[in-house]
């Protein structure tokens, strides 16, 4: 390149003489370009992202139905109302419940995923995909494949548990085999996808400290709980974050686990989110579904800055904790 | 399969002529170097898990509602797939819903990775007035799941009358946060600073350099932001399921109308479902690697 040459005369472009307006010209392109560039993101997303959350809020202060529009401003009565409402905290519970149900074992079994495939292995390439392939299936179609596993009169899974004598398992009635339900369908979609992530993290630590923590006569189990898992803290609590806030809007999954029914039978396996759908769209209270609206985004907020605080003091009694792009570096590296 | 397996086998270890036997203890859990057969019947194990719902449908949408009676369940295809096919075909408008599903997709993620890019090399490497602030607010909004916003969204589609149609479901994913923030931390790394200015120097005005130097280094990036950005839009199901009518769904919700029906036939519903999946697996097929390595990258989760 002609970079290193023309060093010496940076004022001096290659044609020489430049007119004061082509000067000028190219001061305002510096200086407005920039924002032309970060324009359209945040244009479209006041319109499309903000603006709607703002009125939301807007919406919630008021007496509002879908179809006879803005009633009465009602102050924050939509938000008593719901925090009165015994069908809200049924929802909030039954949200907690399936995302417990999901996140707790779905990241003991992406580890142990994770560390199966942190090995030198023959066909690695079809190993991972194979754990990912459940993510390329959509959360409609899972959630249509397991309501049928997880059918109650004929169903695969109460079929097969007849064959050992196990009475049929209500797992669209009752609480809690419905809430197993449907974690195993958000387990089955992310535990393979998880597993990735944290098999990345694997693979950025150091092999040199496995070497000598076997010549120490460490076996595989030690080295896993004094070594791996230490260092892959960081990406842990990523995952744990991101799953949190995945975990607590879920809706396709519930919606389909009962066509009918918004939430089983008796709204025993409805999510919030779920609830806020039929509020709005079913029952066409848009005040009171706003309120939900905002009380389930004050949640998220409030969750995820408990979860970062942690994060935060797990991450500073780290010592020595292996960065992202240390992390993307070494992966970079060992391909 | 076992077929691709001795193939990479072979190309992985290709001085493996024969060696000694190890003893069977480390044949079954490994020696530290080189995993035991424990290892791959966990890995056999984890591929069953993975592909034996999808395998069941496979199944059962193959035979009729019988199959789902049985005690012990089929594990062989029947013989009334096509059947299934046409019911499906006749419930469903299933092309209609495979286009618009490839449509939005589509122009979502061409509009989420042009804007991402855009913005994200201006955080990441023009010097500008605001540049930090407007960063962190990006990053703050990051966390606004953008699902709440429906009931105005929804209110607004029904006002100008867009309601069932595409450009409904579109509009309100053509930017996101995270897209910026993604773009940005790669772009940061990866374009030295002096490359820019030389472009510069050489009289090369803002958009050029962009597009000869930011571009082509953005390129990786831009495709793994491709990837996740149309699987998001192509799985999306809530808002789709408010803003489009039965008549003209995307692939989600048309699965979702089929498997609400009120005589529901499963081994339809299911073909149903492997139908919608197909498209997907193709993707996969294709680009499978890169989905891996974009999510051994870290910090991407749709």
């Amino acid at each position: 390149m002609t970079v290193t040459l023309k060093r010496p005369a940076p004022a001096a472009p290659p044609t020489g003489a430049v007119s004061p307006f082509r000067h000028r010209l190219s001061a305002w392109d510096q200086k407005f370009s920039p924002y032309l560039y970060i324009s359209p993101f945040f244009l479209l997303f006041a319109l499309v992202g903000l603006f709607p959350l703002l009125y939301t809020f807007w919406v919630s202060l008021h007496d509002w139905h879908l179809l006879k529009g803005q009633g009465e401003f009602v102050g924050l009565a939509n938000f008593t109302n719901v925090l009165q409402d015994r069908f809200f905290w049924n929802s909030l519970g039954n949200t907690m419940s399936i995302f417990l149900l999901s996140a707790i074992p779905q990241l003991i079994g992406a580890l142990f995923i994770a560390a199966v495939l942190d090995q030198n292995l023959r066909a690695k390439t079809f190993w991972r995909m194979s754990v990912l392939l459940p993510y390329v299936v959509t959360p409609v179609a899972v959630a249509v494949i397991f309501t049928n596993m997880f059918g109650e009169d004929p169903g695969l899974i109460n079929n097969l548990l007849g064959n050992f004598g196990i009475e049929p398992i209500k797992w669209r009635t009752d609480t809690l085999p419905s809430h197993i339900a449907i974690a195993t369908m958000v387990n089955w979609r992310w535990t393979g996808y998880n597993a990735l992530i944290l098999l990345a993290a694997m693979q950025a630590v150091p092999r040199d400290i496995y070497e000598s923590a076997a010549l120490d006569g460490a076996g595989a189990f030690r080295r896993f709980f004094s070594i791996t898992l230490p260092s892959i803290r960081p990406t842990m609590i990523f995952v744990i974050i991101t799953s949190t806030i995945g975990g607590l809007q879920i809706f396709a999954e519930p919606r389909l686990f009962d066509p009918t029914d918004p939430g089983g039978p008796q709204r025993n396996f409805q999510t919030t989110v779920l609830y806020l759908w039929e509020m709005g769209f079913q029952r066409n209270n848009f005040g009171k579904a706003s309120a939900i609206a905002w009380l389930l985004f004050l949640i998220i907020v409030i969750i995820g800055l408990i979860n970062f605080s942690l994060s935060r003091k797990i991450a500073s009694a780290d010592t020595k904790k292996p960065g992202n792009r240390a992390q993307r570096r070494a992966e970079g590296k060992r391909k | 399969m076992s077929l691709l397996e001795k193939g990479t086998a072979r190309k992985d270890s290709p001085v493996s002529g024969r060696p000694a036997r190890r003893p069977l203890r480390q044949r079954i859990f490994g020696n530290g170097l080189k995993p035991g057969y424990l290892t791959y019947g966990l890995l056999l194990a984890f591929f069953l898990g993975s592909s034996y719902p999808l395998w069941w449908s496979v199944v059962v949408g193959s035979r009729t509602n019988e199959a789902l009676g049985l005690d012990w369940p089929p594990l062989l295809p029947g013989g009334n797939f096509w059947n299934n096919v046409s019911e499906v075909f006749d419930t469903i408008p299933f092309w209609t819903a495979l286009w618009n599903s490839i449509l939005i997709s589509t122009i979502i993620t061409v509009s989420v990775v042009t804007f991402s890019t855009l913005a994200g090399y201006a955080f990441a490497k023009l010097r500008f007035r605001g540049n930090t602030v407007l960063m962190v607010a990006v990053v703050a909004t990051m966390a606004i799941p953008t699902q709440l916003g429906i009931i105005p969204l929804f209110m607004v589609m029904r006002t100008l009358g867009w309601t069932g149609e595409i450009g409904a479901v579109i509009i309100p994913s053509l930017v996101t946060a995270f897209g910026v923030f993604f773009m940005r931390q790669y772009l940061v790394d990866v374009i030295p600073d002096e490359l820019i200015e030389s472009a510069r120097m050489d009289g090369a005005n803002m958009i050029r350099t962009f597009w000869h130097v930011a571009l082509p280094a953005a390129k990786p990036a831009m495709a793994i932001l491709s990837l996740f950005t149309f699987m998001m839009a192509w799985t999306d199901f809530l808002w789709p399921l408010l803003v489009l009518t039965a008549g003209n769904p995307t692939l989600q919700t048309a699965l979702s109308q089929l498997s609400s029906a009120r005589y529901v036939d499963y081994s339809v519903v299911l073909t149903g479902a492997v139908l919608a999946t197909i498209p997907l697996l193709v993707l996969f097929a294709a680009a499978g690697k890169q989905l891996i390595s974009g999510i051994m990258q870290g910090a991407v989760k749709g």
